[in-house]
């Protein structure tokens, strides 16, 4: 990992493997939606709005991921002082905070037809939007300060404190009694959920997941090339 | 897609209207400060 910490040649890597991974993320979503739209049956308990599923379960899980993964630059940031943490941070939040408005709109739109309503209170749902403020948090901290790096170190400290909510979000459904159902694909004993319905997921989620993945390049590259850019307007 | 049919447009018109967004936002971005690099003769080497 430390190897690409060094900016140089992080910006070689990202530029190399972009098209090919901007080609990966095409094909991927042309078979999820595929899958998902014309190819997977109906579930019998939910009819045609499974395929909400589709999109609502993956951007919730990237959502998740990316948050650990700003805990994980935050963390980067204060113990090795790594600029480049500070960086990728800035390029990884507002993704993140995409991811979570997608999951909290789709799930929302789910909601209407098979609860009854847009929105309950329910422990899942709270979290979830908590996560969402926290991505808008982490992203006014870091813009919030003249100096940058006061910025990203505030932004760190919140990435930090955070991710306890990680856990509240994923256990909440068996914590409490929520309306959310239970997990039914990441479970120990494994998915609960036919093939059929189980592959255009998981289709899905490896297209989002490089989709996630090539915006967070692109956008590291830019803030990369921004910060370049103001240190040659200040000399 | 029946009865349900404008919750699953709604859902997917959702998902490309903020990921289509954000991924053009990002690569306009990105665009512009290459651009910007460019012409003060900073571009980095490939």
């Amino acid at each position: 990992m430390h190897r690409f910490a060094n900016p140089a040649r992080f910006h070689r890597f990202s530029r190399r493997v972009q098209p090919g991974l901007s080609l990966a993320t095409l094909l991927s979503l042309g078979i999820g939606l595929w899958l998902a739209l014309l190819q997977s049956p109906p579930d019998y308990q939910q009819g045609e709005t499974v395929r909400i599923m589709y999109v609502h379960v993956p951007t919730a899980w990237l959502a998740m991921a990316g948050y650990a993964l700003l805990a994980a630059l935050g963390a980067a940031l204060l113990v090795w002082r790594h600029p480049l943490a500070a960086l990728m941070a800035r390029a990884a939040a507002p993704v993140g905070a995409s991811f979570a408005a997608v999951c909290l709109l789709t799930g929302s739109l789910w909601g209407r037809p098979m609860w009854g309503t847009y929105w309950v209170w329910d422990a899942r749902l709270t979290s979830m939007v908590l996560l969402s403020f926290l991505y808008l948090g982490h992203i006014a901290l870091s813009r919030a300060y003249d100096n940058a790096e006061r910025g990203d170190r505030a932004a760190a400290i919140l990435a930090l404190i955070g991710v306890i909510n990680l856990p509240i979000i994923k256990f909440s459904v068996d914590w409490w009694n929520t309306l959310h159902q239970p997990a039914s694909v990441a479970r120990l004993s494994g998915p609960t959920i036919h093939p059929a319905i189980l592959v255009p997921l998981l289709w899905m989620a490896v297209a989002f997941l490089l989709l996630f993945i090539l915006l967070v390049l692109v956008r590291t590259e830019t803030e990369m090339d921004r910060r370049r850019l103001e240190i040659a307007e200040a000399a | 897609m029946n009865k349900y049919a404008v919750f699953i447009i709604s859902a997917y018109l959702a998902v490309f209207v903020i990921l289509g967004g954000l991924t053009i936002a990002s690569l306009r971005a990105r665009n512009k400060t290459r651009r910007a690099l460019a012409e003060r003769g900073l571009e980095r080497r490939r």
